[in-house]
């Protein structure tokens, strides 16, 4: 068989097969395919998200073309670098970041609903940031990340103490609990802007935008870089951890230290993103899962490819939300929460 | 059962001491006025702890677990959609436009209508796990809000502030007219759920037993979906969201009630809200002199205890 058709047989078997469905997680993983077409597969998809990016740099209220470009047209280049780049360079690191975390929160607690938004994370990011505007109002855009970190550290913490608590319940009751617990703390906050009279204020805030996106104001995203390569290197370890203490012990392994090193590139990812463009719901729990479906689940191979599929999937996502009300623009928070939303209830409806 | 008899003895004196004082409180010289004002608060609460109660020991009965509300199922984010989207098209004009007998209506039939689209959605796939039904109620709520949430970014300051009222319950300002519909329709509910109590029995003894003990399991689940749909829908329509007082009422009944037989447990329960939120009210109202409503307080002490569930300091 030609690679062209094994890769379809594959993608086939993949969908048909209940093993891979979503929500059962089965250890090893079984994606056997050669080094070669690997790296073939990755240069696609890089190839794919370059195209977006580029879509995404000439598309904009302003009419910028590929022409002033190469005219050197400086009123419109300062433009590019101002606005544009900054904007598709966060947008690509955002993607990467948020669906990373969703994977590594997947493997370690062993469940494929798992993610930023089902764990209460991104609610406890924004507790973070309310907290340090009401503390000290003038905060620096540093402290604000400072305390959303601290905020969304504890907040996973707390998760992972009650997953174990209920480990060998059903799939779906994870989730189910994860997304109580964001409730209350988004309770406590709602409470907090309430006495403050700055509800529809923090709504605006938190509602994940990239708009707003200027040269000299994101550079904070870059703080997610370092957790994601960190990620890469812990891969296969947070794997072993998800199977539960004792085994990775057995294993050798530092359970502690591996899963607070988990933790802290998720919560460093989570609340610079939320602090950058707000809240981006759902998009760590699709693409993780998507790509388990297409590629299976050795995820020091499909890595890559949860990395390149987020980026352009906000990619993507952003573009449309430019185009859709042009000359006005539909958050992405929103977008992406709709999409999402979407596909997860599918995801859920297709489960067995 | 003599403990189960002074323990109902207990609650009802508790009940009616909290209404009695609730209602006596510092009348003060337009008594008239003031006790008919406090005894629409009073029924109001009434319906809503009754609602809340049979709803929620119902609910966890039928999912098997001790920390879930029905009122997380998207309930709550279509009564919120619902306002912000009226408040969206008709702006200051909302209270013109629309009457609060129209707009309760309007609420309970989209909330039920939200309901009886999930439960068919669900089994008409075939699937009858009640944690998959739960799970995507609340993904469709979380849909839901982030769609009202962008239209509230939109909406002008000034008309966001009739939907920031719409965000809490609260017991102020309630229309009659709806007291004595919400009413009918409660008791006509709750007269059908009490006389189904028995099969409540035996569905918690878990799904195979309940069908080897002859109970068409998942008609009667469905039976209850619906009831559980009407009265929550009720409660929410009239008073506005209160997501997590349901965990702390049916948890304090189980502690102080230990018997299985839910006719017992529900009607105690019922008693449980109804103090709890009288005496709240009570105590927030004339002794601390807060402004913020019972119950925001309530949710948040029902939250807090959720985290004490769940932490495993005690077992689920």
């Amino acid at each position: 068989m030609s690679s062209r058709f094994s890769f379809i047989y594959k993608f086939k078997h993949a969908t048909k097969n209940p093993a891979r469905i979503p929500g059962l997680l089965y250890a090893g993983g079984e994606l056997v395919i050669g080094k070669l077409q690997q790296h073939r597969r990755e240069l696609g998809l890089s190839l794919i998200l370059l195209i977006c990016s580029l879509i995404s740099l000439f598309v904009g209220v302003a009419d910028i073309s590929i022409f002033d470009i190469i005219n050197q047209n400086t009123e419109k280049l300062r433009l590019v670098f101002i606005s544009r780049i900054p904007r598709t360079v966060s947008l690509i690191i955002a993607g990467v970041g948020l669906s990373i975390s969703g994977l590594i929160m997947q493997q370690m607690t062993q469940n494929k609903f798992v993610s930023p938004t089902t764990a209460g994370s991104l609610d406890a990011a924004k507790m973070g940031i309310l907290a340090s505007i009401i503390l000290i109002p003038a905060s620096s855009m540093l402290v604000k990340a400072l305390f959303a970190f601290a905020f969304t550290f504890l907040a996973s913490l707390i998760f992972l103490k009650m997953v174990e608590s209920i480990r060998y319940r059903n799939v779906i009751f994870v989730p189910l609990v994860g997304l109580m617990f964001g409730g209350i703390l988004s309770s406590i906050s709602t409470f907090a802007a309430v006495n403050l009279n700055i509800v529809q204020q923090m709504n605006a805030w938190m509602m994940g935008d990239f708009s707003g996106i200027l040269e000299g104001r994101y550079e904070l995203i870059y703080v997610s870089l370092p957790a994601t390569i960190l990620t890469y290197l812990y891969a296969n370890k947070f794997t072993v951890v998800g199977m539960g203490q004792d085994f990775a012990k057995n294993l050798g392994l530092n359970y502690r230290a591996v899963m607070n090193i988990g933790l802290f590139c998720v919560s460093l990812t989570v609340s610079a993103v939320m602090i950058i463009a707000g809240s981006i719901s759902f998009l760590g729990l699709v693409v993780p899962n998507i790509v388990s479906i297409i590629y299976g689940d050795n995820i020091k191979k499909t890595l890559p490819f949860v990395a390149l599929f987020g980026s352009t999937f906000l990619v993507i996502c952003d573009i449309i939300g430019r185009l859709v009300i042009f000359p006005y623009e539909i958050p992405i928070g929103m977008m992406v929460g709709v999409i999402g939303g979407v596909i997860f209830l599918i995801l859920l409806l297709r489960q067995r | 059962m003599r403990h189960h008899r002074n323990i109902f003895v207990l609650l009802a004196i508790g009940l009616l001491g909290a209404v009695a004082l609730f209602m006596s409180y510092d009348l003060g010289r337009g008594w008239e006025y003031a006790l008919g004002l406090r005894s629409v608060k009073v029924s109001a609460m009434a319906i809503v702890a009754c609602c809340v109660a049979y709803s929620s020991v119902t609910f966890q009965t039928l999912t098997n677990n001790r920390i879930l509300t029905p009122s997380i199922m998207g309930f709550e984010s279509v009564y919120m959609l619902l306002q912000t989207v009226i408040v969206y098209i008709y702006g200051d004009q909302t209270f013109k436009v629309l009457n609060s007998f129209d707009n309760f209506m309007l609420s309970v039939v989209c909330m039920i209508g939200f309901a009886f689209m999930l439960y068919i959605l669900i089994y008409r796939k075939g699937k009858d796990n009640i944690y998959l039904l739960v799970l995507i109620g609340l993904v469709l709520g979380i849909l839901f809000h982030s769609l009202s949430s962008f239209m509230q970014l939109i909406i002008d300051p000034n008309d966001f502030f009739i939907i920031q009222g719409k965000m809490f319950a609260s017991f102020s300002n309630i229309n009659k007219d709806l007291l004595g519909y919400s009413a009918v329709i409660m008791v006509v509910t709750l007269i059908i759920g009490f006389r189904l109590t028995k099969y409540l029995d035996v569905i918690s003894l878990g799904r195979d037993q309940a069908i080897s003990l002859g109970i068409n399991y998942q008609r009667m689940v469905q039976i209850f979906l619906v009831i559980i749909a009407i009265l929550v829908s009720i409660s929410t329509a009239l008073i506005g969201p209160i997501t997590f007082l349901g965990i702390m009422v049916t948890n304090l009944t189980y502690e102080l009630l230990k018997t299985y037989r839910h006719s017992l447990t529900i009607a105690a329960c019922c008693l449980v809200t109804a103090i709890l939120i009288i005496g709240g009210q009570f105590l927030t109202e004339h002794l601390f002199h807060l402004s913020t409503p019972i119950t925001t307080i309530i949710n948040l002490v029902g939250g807090a205890y959720f985290l004490y569930l769940l932490l495993g300091l005690k077992k689920i």
